[in-house]
């Protein structure tokens, strides 16, 4: 090495190394400058635009969901409530391993292959970031507890509360009320999405569905500040939600119970309306099911229970059941009769159990074989003649009774806040023409004049029909709703154009009760036994329709068959004949003749609603 | 030394002496030292408030610093001749630990970077250890050829540096081969190599480019440079540290959002807020003002140790404090200029800043060879 030093030209190195330093200076200084400039132009000239990224990173716009509206009875007994509910979720972006997650969850609880089943059909749904999914809802104390104790191990494991739809009456208010469920991607698509940006539950069915704009409320906005977890840190600013408007419905739920409490395990429906407004006192299809188990989603074998049960605890029989009325239309008919001057009061026919058309073969008999010997219009109501209908749809033929039938409401959902009514049939010679490519024969307009045949109603429609009866032609819309808290909207409903039924001659309104009111109460009337000992008198008619084949969907079983193959028993009539307070329409499905199966049902609504109103009266007058 | 300072104040003589003469006897120049320790408080300042307020760091970082500080005391004793001599050594030794990296090396995040050495010693990270051992190498390889370099000088130094940095990318730690690199090649500049020669390599590096991304990149690191070129392009995965960095800077405006006030590095935006991005927090809660202040700390350090440079003796110790020097500015750019998104992101520290404790050694010790090159002049100009 040394023997290199003694080449070495010292003072060219130094020039050299002072020349290479005062680069390195400027190349020191030129960079510099860089970082400068670019400093500059982010924290100076991008400065606004940074800013904004900035607060919108930490600063967020979360909706609050608004409280749903509450809906109680005529009474203030409450039916829908909001009860809070615990679920366990998971935050995949805190959970390190979804699977191990879901594990360490049911080491701890109970987790069933369908819970993991849906929340994985969940997590594929779209969703923002560190939202979290449902692992399992409506924990018990006990597994919040469990979890709690643990929580500190569990990673992107937490519990969340909500506030989830109860109903107290359960099942026998499913099919009035209906339910809410969670919200799906396409009901959210039909509503305002920014007004729902919170929400979790949506009306379904029922109240809940068709009132779902005024119970649903508005929603509300806070500002917050989240970490980049978006753990909110604090509130920066709030707007609190309007809640929805609580609604008091015209049921009632004594009422109500004890409708479901008499159909017990049968078949049938029992709708009672109360004839001076309108309102819908119950409301009840058997069998029912538990809306609670919809709320947060029924699990599949459940669901799949309740769908294929031949039962058909879904089917909401006092809306969407289309029975042939039988001879419940009877009444309408009769008064029908007399305003258009085709029968009177005098006339009177011999019935020897059969009637024959001119030109005609067929015999249509009556359901006493031997007859029931002479009989006017009064005694064929109270004792349900068929000849003598036969003899009036005859005379009357189907464009009258279509036209007074079709003023009672037959043929067309009249409800002001029931959308999912059926609309039944009401026929005519326009509808055979076109459905069934046919004339519309007399023998049809024999089948109409004792309710059998093409026409089809619903509960619905019978307890409208006899309620407008009861206020002698004045039309009231059915509904559900009775009143709504304050609220600035207007309510949207179905209002219809009924007119108020005007007979020529009023007094025939009196003739035809009086004869409804002998089915109950006359020594032959075909509801004499449910009549006895009132301490009021009522009007009704019983009705019976024959089952027509098997129903569609149904599998051929001998045993069920026979029974399912009975007549449907069906009975409508009001109370008290002076100032009616019920209205009621009775089905029982396959449960044989009306005034058997159908009329003691009315009757003990009767009694209810008649003696409990007499009670409130009583402690009224006494304040 | 002052001789003319002092026959202009002839009533501060004595005093001025004894101050300068203690700093002396200790190997220390005071104006580095002054300079390092402003950093330091400033650095602890930062570091707590990137930190999400943790004294625990602060503490933890305060020890490295004494720790660090103690090294560089003990490396300004050391006479510079003893490191010439070594150099070779500690070089081979350098190699040899790098090679064992490779075979018996453990690391995390995939990447291998420490040895452990037998016996219940302590693991040891021989990249860091090859920041000062690769200047040195070079430095002692042309100091002791005649200057400006030959060609073959020039290629035995490049073999000389390229050697550990290949070593050191295989691991992979493209930092600090960065670094190393740009070490050996100041060495080479200050040295004198001839422009041509710079030029031809410099074409001959932009040849290399394509093959060194083709055979020798990891994908991570490639994944690194697409997003440099374009963060928007991931802007929740890779490009999300580069997206947040230039927000928090951005956001910081001229005077800052105040200390402990950034809410980008307070609210956990800022991933990596106190090791590799911490002069973003610094940006947005002092501001461009901040930062300015910061750089201008930065440039005093650097042209200090530039002047040591220029007034050292022989040519090893000036184009190894050259060098030494110009390596802790490349800190500095590489750092500032990957987190502001005008240079892809390669795991460089903000010296003395950034949490961390291997960093801060090294650079403390090159800052004591620094200080003894500066104060042993006198012994070799005997």
């Amino acid at each position: 090495m040394r023997s290199d030093r003694r080449l070495k030209d010292s003072n060219r190195e130094k020039r050299i190394y002072a020349f290479r330093t005062i680069l390195a200076a400027l190349f020191v200084l030129g960079l510099t400058s860089a970082l400068i400039i670019r400093l500059y132009d982010l924290q100076l000239v991008n400065h606004e635009h940074f800013q904004t990224l900035s607060d919108k990173n930490r600063m967020q716009l979360q909706p609050i969901s608004p409280n749903r509206g509450l809906i109680y009875d005529r009474n203030g007994v409450l039916l829908a409530d909001n009860k809070p509910i615990f679920s366990v979720v998971i935050i995949p972006e805190y959970s390190k391993n979804v699977d191990e997650s879901i594990a360490s969850i049911q080491e701890i609880i109970d987790i069933t292959p369908e819970h993991i089943k849906r929340f994985k059909k969940r997590m594929r749904r779209s969703r923002r970031p560190y939202q979290s999914v449902i692992l399992k809802s409506k924990l018990n104390e006990q597994e919040i507890a469990r979890i709690e104790v643990r929580r500190h191990e569990l990673k992107g494991i937490e519990i969340q509360a909500e506030l989830a739809r109860y109903y107290s009456m359960g099942s026998a208010t499913a099919h009035s009320i209906g339910y809410v469920g969670r919200i799906n991607e396409k009901e959210l698509a039909a509503v305002d999405a920014k007004n729902y940006s919170a929400t979790n539950y949506i009306g379904k069915l029922g109240v809940e569905r068709f009132y779902e704009s005024e119970l649903h409320g508005v929603v509300g906005y806070q500002t917050v500040e989240t970490n980049a977890s978006n753990r909110v840190l604090r509130v920066l600013d709030r707007i609190a939600p309007t809640p929805g408007r609580n609604l008091t419905l015209h049921i009632d739920s004594g009422l109500q119970k004890k409708a479901v409490e008499l159909l017990g395990a049968k078949r049938g429906a029992v709708v009672a309306i109360e004839p001076s407004t309108g309102g819908i006192l119950t409301l009840v299809s058997t069998p029912s099911f538990d809306p609670n188990l919809f709320v947060t989603g029924i699990d599949y074998k459940s669901y799949s229970a309740l769908r294929d049960s031949l039962d058909l605890p879904l089917f909401n029989r006092s809306l969407k059941g289309q029975y042939p009325p039988g001879s419940t239309i009877k009444p309408v008919l009769g008064l029908g009769g007399l305003d258009s001057g085709v029968t009177n009061r005098a006339f009177s026919i011999w019935d020897e159990g059969k009637y024959q058309l001119k030109n005609d073969e067929r015999i249509y008999r009556d359901w006493k074989r031997q007859g029931h010997g002479r009989m006017n219009l009064f005694s064929s109501i109270a004792q349900s003649c068929d000849i003598y209908f036969y003899d009036l749809a005859f005379k009357m033929g189907v464009d009258n009774m279509s036209k007074y039938l079709g003023d009672f409401g037959f043929g067309q959902n009249t409800a002001l806040d029931i959308s999912e009514a059926r609309d039944g049939l009401l026929p005519t010679r326009e509808w055979k023409r076109a459905l069934k490519g046919r004339a519309w024969y007399p023998g049809d307009s024999l089948n109409m004049g004792i309710g059998q045949g093409f026409m089809l109603s619903t509960p619905l429609q019978l307890a409208t029909a006899s309620a407008v009866m009861a206020n002698r032609g004045r039309w009231v819309q059915p509904a559900l709703l009775k009143l709504a808290s304050v609220g600035d909207r207007p309510i949207r409903q179905r209002k219809i154009e009924m007119n108020d039924i005007q007979m020529i001659n009023p007094e025939d309104w009196d003739y035809i009760i009086d004869a409804m009111s002998e089915v109950m109460h006359g020594k032959r009337g075909t509801a004499r036994s449910s009549g006895r000992r009132a301490s009021y008198r009522m009007a009704g008619k019983t009705g019976t329709a024959q089952v027509v084949g098997i129903k569609q969907g149904e599998k051929y079983d001998a045993e069920a068959l026979s029974e399912r193959n009975r007549d449907h028993a069906l009975f409508i009539g009001f109370a008290p004949v002076i100032n009616p307070k019920i209205a009621v329409a009775v089905i029982v499905e396959n449960g044989g003749g009306g005034s058997t199966s159908a009329a003691p049902i009315a009757r003990a609504l009767f009694d209810e609603w008649i003696l409990k109103l007499a009670a409130s009266d009583k402690t009224e007058s006494k304040e | 030394m002052n001789q003319d300072f002092l026959r202009q104040m002839p009533g501060a003589e004595s005093h001025l002496k004894q101050s300068q003469g203690l700093a002396f006897r200790l190997h220390l120049d005071p104006i580095l030292l002054g300079l390092l320790l402003v950093l330091c408080t400033i650095g602890l300042g930062i570091l707590y408030s990137a930190s999400g307020q943790s004294m625990v760091h602060v503490e933890k970082q305060l020890v490295r610093f004494g720790l660090a500080f103690f090294v560089m005391f003990v490396f300004a004793q050391l006479d510079p001749i003893v490191y010439k001599r070594w150099s070779p050594w500690l070089f081979g030794l350098g190699v040899l630990a790098l090679v064992g990296v490779l075979v018996f090396g453990t690391g995390a995040k995939g990447a291998q970077r420490w040895l452990q050495l037998p016996g219940g010693l302590p693991r040891v990270q021989p990249s860091e250890f090859m920041k000062l051992v690769v200047p040195m190498m070079v430095a002692w390889f042309l100091s002791s050829r005649y200057l400006p370099p030959s060609l073959k000088a020039v290629l035995g130094a490049l073999l000389l540096i390229f050697l550990p940095v290949l070593l050191i990318v295989k691991q992979p730690d493209l930092g600090t081969s960065i670094l190393i690199a740009a070490s050996g090649v100041f060495v080479l500049m200050f040295a004198g190599i001839s422009w041509r020669l710079v030029a031809g390599f410099g074409a001959l590096i932009a040849g290399f480019a394509p093959v060194m991304w083709m055979f020798f990149m990891r994908e991570y690191q490639k994944q690194r440079v697409l997003t440099f070129l374009d963060p928007e392009s991931d802007p929740l995965g890779s490009g999300w540290n580069i997206i947040q960095s230039k927000t928090a800077i951005g956001s910081g405006g001229l005077w800052g959002k105040g200390w402990l006030e950034g809410t980008q590095s307070q609210l956990d935006f800022l991933p990596e807020s106190h090791t590799d991005f911490i002069i973003a927090v610094c940006a947005e809660e002092f501001g461009f003002m901040g930062v300015l202040g910061l750089l201008l700390l930065y440039l005093l350090i650097v042209f200090r140790g530039l002047y040591i440079a220029v007034k050292a003796q022989d040519s090893y110790g000036r184009i190894l404090a050259g060098s030494l020097t110009l390596t802790f500015f490349v800190y500095i750019f590489v750092n500032i200029g990957m987190v502001s998104g005008i240079l892809p992101v390669v795991g460089v520290p903000l010296p003395l800043v950034s949490y961390g404790g291997t960093s801060a050694v090294t650079l403390m010790a090159a800052f004591g060879v620094l200080m003894s090159i500066h104060t042993h002049r006198k012994m070799l100009s005997r």
